[in-house]
């Protein structure tokens, strides 16, 4: 599971790592129907690579193989090989990558886009800038090394002649294709897009309504297919009765679709599907399908049950995955011995755009539309689910109606394409918001246990924290019951705090629903836990939760794993290169409280200031949240200051946005969210009973904080969420004085 | 038959009277600028306007809006340039954008109400739309610029 797991969701620089570019491929082109876009710069006169084309017109072509669901990388990244072009963003036209693997990982998520592409964009960009230099040297035969591109022309500096890229494309497509070595990138003083940014590319069209998403593909010919499947995971059909699914208008037939088998991993789940002339008569002929289903094993699951099942767990010793010193003895000696058990619900994505893709078989290939984050493994799963090679399926990359993790898992996709093979026609497929709460890959519900000795100054000496959720591994194993190294290095096995005696451990945990990563992982639960603990302990001792989280990080250190016998694979980047630095988190923490004015604010009496600073996907983020509570017990968050250091920045504007949805989506999570089971079936069914953040229980506003540096970009789509959920609790136990240690906080009475 | 306007266009529409006006939208004339999100009215992805007033299209069925003007964003204004279409553009307001045309139906439905309206106005109308991006922040800056109010 592990391959899998880190294959698809992040799989490092693939072509890249044998020199930046790819030169000469062609890849399938587009058949051109639906909506959706193909890839046009194989049909542009001149591409020196897969990102980028020239047209003779002087009109550049970039492709975005990285999917768009809000974070503005269908942008930022090609707006990074036009400025190390030289190119003039208004003569560009981004393209949108079908899956092939030839443009290196196209799986949009860990928060890797600019991480793992800021550079070989560069080098794209600066390839084709090399060669147009060299091209129209040799015409005015000048040195290439006086030669430069500035707003789509190549200049000669000392005589200021100029050609533009349209007149000279034809000669730079002779020139032989510079190696890596040969590249100059541009100083930072001549960036003219590269952190400041330029309007996202589909800004216009999504204020008009004209953007296509996954939901929005059509090709003619095409039918409307919903699926009626197992409620519990792993059930099976006993029978089924279409007779008065059959006099619906509108409906055309039903299509028995054979059930997954675990592991689950990205199959279809199987069930019963209408097919029907429009999106309406397929739920209106499901709604009357009689079906009977053996509901399996997992029909023994109830939340609540479970949810005691793990708290117990989390309070019995289990298996150690980071030791220093000996805590036993230290407890066994301490004056002072705090003790706390946390506990986070099962999440589910609920982008506003449910999972949506149509299909067309034919001719022993496969073509798809669909909202995915990793066309490639829709190639895969599509063929498999198909018995097809992953050549044959050509997916075409629809905008993304939010995506947090869950359009990474492409089980809808091969629905669609099972159907279409099946009925022989095109089959769209889009769920509705009750197959979307229900049959989701869910965050893991989690417990965990905390204890900590104090010394006479109220420092902490020793700590012993314990995780304890079901994996996502098992999801592609079935079999895994303790999370991996994967799972614990977010922000668990990098608790951050200089105490003398740790330990961490990991329980075991079987799941009964699948489960997946959604918007920072298993981050959201491990900040939460230890970020609370550190406040508690902070109020055990007396002091400013602030001050005494500062002191209890210590001076700033690099972590070290090896000494302390911990895996910690640092979302897959080298330690030397982006090390756990406490230095760099004191800084964010410092930044937040400064701009946040925490030394005049004053709680109680209602209103409370609360704390928590966390490392995920490589980038230190620090929050200060400010919270009121009315003499009814209602939550209401006036202000949330977010201090962040991410390295570079390449879109500044798209940077905030991030953080600032991230705000509003770890608002959601503590304040809202939860979703439960009885008898194996999933209990929500729509945003009744599966709450988000409306405008009135988000943040009214989140101010930004940059750390500036040029160091290599980090994460941004993600770590704004972790400190959210700890430093909403904490301000709260400022306002009122009550301490909240299960999620969501709607279920809990606050005054 | 059902006889509808829909952003000025004269169209017929002979089908289930019970089927929502978002469907006939989207499968049958191909307007997808209005967007499903949940089917029971709860997320307003779908706002439209009937004869001038916001409306979840997800829960209105056809043969209720015999007779009446239907407006989606693609009708909203000929060239585009609403003055919430330009202030979305001007606070870059959407990011995965799948929510935003009912946002901007919700708020233009606002504003022909309240043509400046404060924070609580703001609140009052836009809670019923939901963005799971987290972009409340900006449409709210965004209502501000168009209405011309202070932000």
């Amino acid at each position: 599971m592990n391959n899998l797991r880190i294959a698809s969701r992040r799989d490092f620089l693939g072509v890249f790592s044998a020199g930046a570019l790819v030169l000469g491929t062609r890849v399938v082109s587009a058949r051109g129907r639906g909506h959706a876009a193909g890839l046009d710069v194989t049909k542009a006169a001149w591409n020196p690579n897969v990102y980028l084309g020239l047209e003779p017109d002087g009109s550049v072509i970039i492709v975005a193989h990285r999917s768009e669901m809000g974070t503005g990388i269908r942008t930022s990244l090609p707006m990074v090989v036009a400025d190390e072009l030289g190119a003039d963003w208004a003569r560009v036209r981004v393209e949108q990558a079908v899956g092939d693997e030839k443009f290196g990982s196209q799986d949009t998520d860990g928060s890797a886009s600019i991480l793992d592409f800021y550079q070989p964009m560069r080098e794209t960009g600066a390839t084709a800038r090399v060669m147009l230099e060299r091209a129209a040297a040799a015409h005015w035969k000048v040195a290439a090394t006086d030669c430069r591109t500035e707003n789509h022309f190549v200049l000669h500096a000392p005589t200021g002649r100029k050609v533009s890229f349209g007149e000279i494309v034809s000669a730079a497509a002779r020139q032989p294709v510079p190696r890596k070595e040969e590249l100059h990138l541009k100083p930072d003083s001549e960036f003219r897009y590269i952190g400041k940014g330029v309007p996202s590319v589909d800004l216009k069209d999504v204020c008009t309504g004209r953007s296509i998403y996954g939901f929005d593909a059509s090709v003619p010919g095409m039918v409307y297919a919903s699926i009626e499947r197992a409620p519990v995971l792993g059930g099976k059909m006993k029978t089924f009765d279409d007779t008065a699914t059959k006099q619906v208008r509108g409906v055309q037939q039903t299509v028995v679709l054979e059930s997954a088998k675990p592991p689950y991993g990205f199959q279809a789940l199987g069930g019963v599907a209408v097919i029907a002339d429009n999106t309406w008569a397929a739920a209106q002929g499901r709604k009357k399908l009689k079906v009977e289903w053996e509901d399996g094993p997992h029909a023994i699951y109830q939340s609540e049950s479970y949810k005691k099942m793990l708290l117990e767990r989390a309070a019995q010793p289990q298996k150690p995955v980071r030791q220093a010193g000996d805590v036993d003895a230290a407890f066994a000696k301490a004056n002072k011995v705090i003790e706390a058990s946390y506990y986070t619900p099962l999440l589910a994505h609920a982008s506003m755009e449910p999972p949506a893709a149509l299909a067309e078989f034919r001719n022993g290939k496969v073509e798809v539309w669909t909202a995915t984050q990793n066309p490639q493994a829709v190639q895969k799963t599509v063929a498999e689910a198909l018995g097809l090679r992953k050549e044959d399926v050509l997916c075409h990359v629809t905008l993304l109606g939010g995506g947090f993790g869950r359009k990474s898992k492409p089980d809808y996709v091969a629905e669609a394409a099972l159907l279409s093979k099946k009925v022989g026609k095109p089959v769209k497929i889009s769920w509705t918001r009750e197959e979307d709460l229900r049959f989701d890959y869910f965050h893991s519900t989690s417990a965990m246990f905390f204890k900590a000795a104090l010394d006479d100054t109220g420092k902490p000496v020793a700590w012993l924290q314990r995780t304890v959720f079901p994996p996502i591994g098992a999801t592609f194993d079935g079999k895994a019951t303790y999370a991996d190294t994967g799972d614990l290095t977010q922000g668990f096995t990098d608790m951050p705090f200089d105490v003398e005696h740790i330990r961490a451990e990991n329980g075991p945990a079987e799941p009964h629903l699948r489960i997946g990563w959604l918007r920072s992982v298993a981050n959201v639960y491990h900040a939460f836990g230890i970020q609370s603990f550190i406040a508690e302990l902070a109020h055990a001792a007396g002091q400013d939760q602030a001050e005494y989280w500062l002191k209890a990080l210590g001076a700033p250190r690099k972590l070290d794993f090896k000494t302390q016998h911990a895996e910690y694979d640092n979302y897959g980047k080298p330690l030397e290169q982006f090390p756990v630095d406490t230095g760099k988190m004191r800084r964010v923490a410092e930044m937040a409280l400064e701009r946040s004015g925490w030394a005049n604010k004053k709680s109680g009496n209602g209103r409370g200031f609360g704390f928590a600073a966390h490392r995920s996907f490589l980038t230190y983020v620090a929050a200060v949240v400010e919270v009121e509570v009315d003499d009814k017990g209602k939550l209401h968050i006036p202000r949330v200051d977010l201090a962040v250091d991410c390295g570079r920045i390449i879109h500044p504007d798209r940077m905030r946005a991030q953080f600032e949805g991230a705000s509003v989506f770890g608002a959601s999570i503590a304040m809202l969210g939860e979703i439960t089971a009885a008898d194996g079936r999933v209990q929500q069914g729509n945003f009744n009973t599966y709450p988000v953040a409306r405008m009135n229980d988000a943040p009214f506003e989140t101010h930004v904080h940059i750390v500036q540096s040029n160091e290599s970009p980090t994460g941004v789509g993600e770590p704004g969420v972790p400190p959210m959920s700890p430093a909403i609790c904490n301000a709260i136990f400022a306002a009122t004085g009550k301490r909240i240690r299960e999620l969501p906080i709607r279920k809990q009475k606050l005054v | 038959m059902v006889r509808i306007k829909v952003n000025g266009k004269l169209r017929e529409f002979d089908g289930d009277g019970e089927m929502p006006l978002l469907w006939y939208l989207r499968d049958n004339l191909q307007l997808t600028g209005s967007k499903f999100g949940c089917g029971m009215g709860l997320c307003g992805a779908c706002t439209v306007h009937v004869n001038g007033e916001a409306a979840r299209s997800c829960l209105t069925p056809m043969q209720s809006v015999a007779g009446k003007e239907i407006t989606t964003i693609e009708g909203l204004d000929e060239r585009g340039s609403h003055p919430l279409q330009n202030a979305w553009q001007q606070a870059n307001v959407p990011q995965c954008g799948y929510c935003q045309s009912g946002q901007i139906m919700q708020a233009a439905a606002l504003l022909r109400k309240k043509p400046s309206p404060d924070d609580h106005d703001i609140d009052e109308a836009m809670q019923g739309n939901i963005c799971r991006c987290g972009t409340y922040q900006r449409i709210r800056q965004a209502i501000k610029i168009a209405a011309g109010v202070k932000a």
